[in-house]
């Protein structure tokens, strides 16, 4: 029974990250149809920024001053993001879809590098955090406190941006956006700054992932593009340009992932790879997509 | 949808072609007589990447599909080179070729029924997965691929045993094989010509420019794009195989992700819109990297700013560019 | 003789009946114009017709053939064609390259990777024929991108009519045209497809254009068929009149 909760928990904690990446990017193709191919180095910048800032700045600080600063890195890519829509994606939007993904993937490439170039080849950590935490028993087993933090940080950003989408004139803004952005823009809304704020939304969730997980797990080189592989069977099962696709579709990888790693631990992510493609034959837009 | 106003299409008839290519042909044949060793295998090195690149762009200038994953079928290319040595200690080249193409021919035609499906952004990402996929199964199973250490190919006999490999390895490279692949290379391009400018190539075009339309016109989508995949990667997959009796090892790195992005960016710079783009931008992109990655570590960055700089100033590439200061020059607009 | 009739044909979107319980019918070598204000269903009935779209429920039955669930491929083959509203075509080709194209498939030919398709003068040959059949021989190696916006509803249609279909479908050929360009088109147009004996059904909005060059007329309201009958008959149709005013409001 607590093997099962075990599994259970970090299925969950493994949909709590994805949620927040693939959320990002399904709401910034929802908005402006675009797809990042940067996104995953995005969440890949978010955990070594977090990871450098209290593994690192403050290592010697107390467990709340790694807690109020874990944000960090969703904040640094918040900013990043806002830099970047002006300037390298804008020039994008009319032009052919390749030049965009052509743009994008040079992106992934310069940011690679860039995390390289600040913090080195090797793994960086925030572990302090995690252990500090320490962990709670479950029937006969032992399970670490911290993963509560982050299946509550998913959840509650899920609760979050629904509330804001829904709830908020902003919202409002991005919806009808997201709809009709010519409609939009004839009744007056600002295009431009709507897709920088919500480019700028998506690429701090995508860090707030990064951020949340690095303490459990340290920030790697190639991260990135393992997060885009990923994400990418979220977004099919779940649909593009979706948050509810974003969840359901970040729960089922995160449940699969789970089994996969504990029954067919060598071709898990090829298993992974067979259900997406089953999904495709049979949804193609996925289970919530829009076309 | 970019297009250039009211513009003569240059139609490049394949006579016109031909006396390019030609002379083209035997400058390069004279390589080897006139550079020294170190020269032709470099050149070699940059012939075979052009023929991974034509293939590559059968599919992103000719079908409008960009794929981020082709390092995959170069590693299948080369890996089931390899696997021949291995497993039936095959040393003819002619035998790899065989063994490379059915290889090839099996991946592409298997991951062509999912990707070709969908278009752009899905295209794009799932290709690069399934790459990615390939390349964790060529490290899972290291008993057979040999894990990071890789796979060791020794010098092959070329012409059905007529030309070994026996004494200067150098020496051999550089003259045998480098002529080897010339003619190989030459083959490709013929063929590839032949294959753009057919029926078939028009029905891409279509497809490429209009995908309703092409339905409406009678050409049936997924077919086409399916048969364009499989011909895309049976070329790299062949410039695969020729690259790794050159290189002497293969190893897992040859199907990430990055080197995706190299075959992309090499296609780019050299111009993805015109037939010879991708063939310039392999040679060019050879030089450039065997002369700058001693240089920096961060290869990737510069690849990154140049590929984007490219895309949004010199979105024709080196090919496109030079075609069009020479139409200026020669006071055509 | 009829070329072409629907039974019934339903198609919904979401709650609205775009096409209605409707009952069309094309006879063999006559010229349709199909009008009705916006949303009433003639372009979606074109697109059942042509294969875009699939119907709810209904018959289409062409030549004596039952067409209804047959894929785009099989109509056109059978002998349906059409040009759209939006000019469609590809663009980065000439327009000798987009008629040849469209021959190439009708002769079975496009599927050949290994030859040359410049080595096929016939083919060349015909695009060239149909290109002065529509006046457009001046523009054949011009980018179809790149000529003006009435040549390009000429290349749409000689690209549907390259097809050698028996019905042709003509989607507003007109729209986004000058005035003074619009007697032209129509005229090419006409000729064309009455000396070959095709039949053809135009939507059309500019209703000069109906009343001068069709011989039936067949109106549409709210995704059902309101009228159906000569210009004359329908121009004395009051329902017509009052449903349709302001597009039928002549200059």
């Amino acid at each position: 029974m607590d093997v099962f909760l075990i599994h259970l928990l970090n299925s969950l904690l493994y949909a709590s990250v994805l949620f927040l990446i693939a959320g990002g990017l399904s709401l910034i193709y929802g908005v402006m149809r675009i797809v990042n191919l940067a996104h995953g180095n995005i969440y890949a910048f978010g955990a070594y920024v977090t990871a450098w800032v209290i593994g690192t700045l403050v290592a010697g600080a107390s467990m709340p001053v790694w807690l109020v600063l874990l944000p960090v890195g969703a904040v640094a890519t918040a900013i990043l993001g806002a830099i970047l829509e002006p300037t390298l994606l804008r020039p994008f939007y009319r032009r052919a879809e390749e030049y965009q993904l052509l743009c994008t993937f040079g992106l992934l490439m310069i940011l690679e590098d860039v995390m390289r170039f600040f913090w080195g080849p090797y793994p960086l950590s925030a572990s302090a955090l995690f252990e500090s935490f320490g962990s709670l028993s479950i029937g006969e087993s032992i399970y670490p406190s911290y993963n509560f933090l982050v299946i509550g940080v998913g959840a509650a950003a899920a609760i979050f941006l629904w509330a804001f989408i829904y709830r908020t004139k902003f919202g409002v803004v991005l919806r009808a956006t997201s709809q009709n952005m010519r409609m939009a823009s004839a009744l007056g809304v600002n295009v431009n700054r709507v897709y920088v704020e919500a480019f700028t939304l998506g690429c701090f969730m995508a860090g707030l992932g990064g951020a949340i997980i690095v303490p459990s797990q340290s920030a790697v080189l190639g991260m990135g593009v393992d997060a885009l592989v990923l994400l990418f069977i979220v977004v099919v099962i779940g649909g593009l340009g979706s948050l509810e696709g974003a969840l359901v579709g970040a729960i089922i990888v995160g449940f699969v992932r789970e089994a996969g790693i504990t029954w067919f631990a060598e071709i898990e992510l090829a298993v992974l790879y067979l259900i997406a493609a089953l999904v495709l034959l049979v949804r193609p837009a996925g289970l919530f997509g829009r076309p | 949808m970019s297009v250039t106003a009211a513009a003569l299409r240059p139609t490049v008839s394949s006579a016109r072609a031909l006396r390019v290519a030609v002379p083209i042909a035997v400058l390069l044949a004279l390589v080897p007589l006139v550079l020294s060793p170190y020269s032709s295998i470099l050149l070699a090195y940059g012939l075979v990447m052009a023929i991974g690149a034509l293939g590559f762009n059968l599919l992103l200038g000719y079908t409008g599909l960009l794929s981020f994953g082709h390092s995959a079928y170069f590693g299948v290319g080369a890996y089931a080179v390899a696997l021949m040595v291995k497993y039936l200690n095959v040393a003819s080249m002619e035998l790899f070729l065989v063994g490379a193409i059915v290889a090839s021919v099996l991946i592409t035609a298997l991951f062509g029924v999912v990707c070709v499906r969908y278009t752009t952004i899905f295209f794009g990402i799932l290709t690069l997965a399934l790459s990615q996929v390939l390349w964790s199964l060529a490290f899972k199973f290291f008993w057979v691929t040999g894990g990071t250490d890789g796979l060791r190919v020794p010098t092959p006999s070329l012409f059905g045993g007529l030309v070994t490999g026996a004494g200067d390895k150098i020496a051999f490279m550089s003259h045998a094989y480098y002529y080897y692949v010339l003619i190989t290379f030459c083959v490709c391009v013929a063929l590839m010509w032949v294959i753009v400018n057919s029926p078939f190539g028009m029905a891409l075009q279509a497809i490429r420019d209009n995908e309703t339309r092409a339905q409406f016109v009678g050409v049936r989508i997924w077919p086409y794009r399916w048969v364009a995949f499989l011909v895309s990667g049976v070329f790299t997959g062949l410039a695969g195989a020729l690259w790794v009796p050159l290189n002497g090892l293969t190893t897992p790195d040859i199907m990430h992700w990055t080197f995706s992005g190299e075959i992309v960016f090499m296609t780019v710079l050299g111009g993805f819109r015109s037939f010879a783009g991708p063939i310039v931008g392999a040679v060019v992109f050879n030089y450039l990297k065997t002369y700058a990655v001693g240089y920096t570590v961060y290869w990737q960055l510069l690849l990154g700013v140049v590929l984007v700089a490219l895309v949004l100033s010199l979105p024709t590439g080196i090919v496109g560019t030079a075609s069009r200061l020479m139409a200026r020059l020669q006071g055509r607009h | 003789m009829s070329l072409l009739v629907t039974t019934e044909l339903v198609k919904w979107f979401g709650e609205t009946h775009a096409v209605d319980h409707v009952n069309f019918t094309v006879k063999e070598s006559e010229v349709l114009a199909l009008i009705g204000s916006n949303g009433a269903g003639k372009t979606t009935l074109v697109n059942l017709i042509s294969g875009l779209f699939r119907p709810d429920e209904g018959q289409i039955i062409f030549r004596d053939q039952d067409v209804t669930h047959q894929s785009v491929h099989g109509r056109i083959k059978a002998g349906i064609a059409r040009s759209f509203q939006l000019v469609n075509l590809f663009d980065q080709l000439t327009a000798l390259d987009n008629v040849a194209l469209t021959i190439f498939s009708r002769e079975g030919k496009i599927a050949n990777l290994v030859a040359l398709a410049a080595s096929d003068s016939a083919v060349w040959d015909e695009a060239h024929e149909i290109l002065k059949l529509f006046g457009l021989d001046a523009k054949a190696r011009l980018l179809a991108g790149g000529v003006s916006q009435g040549e390009r509803k000429l290349l749409d249609v000689a690209v549907a009519y390259a097809l050698k279909p028996k019905l042709l479908f003509l989607d507003e050929p007109t729209s986004g045209v000058s005035t003074r360009e619009k007697a032209p088109i129509m005229d090419t147009v006409t000729s064309v497809v009455r000396s070959t004996g095709i039949s053809a059904a135009i939507i059309e909005h500019d209703m000069d254009v109906v009343f001068n060059y069709s011989d039936r007329i067949v109106a549409m309201h709210q995704g059902a068929i309101l009228a159906d009958g000569t210009p004359d008959e329908i121009r004395r149709n009051e329902t017509v009149t009052t449903t349709l005013i302001g597009t039928t409001e002549t200059r």
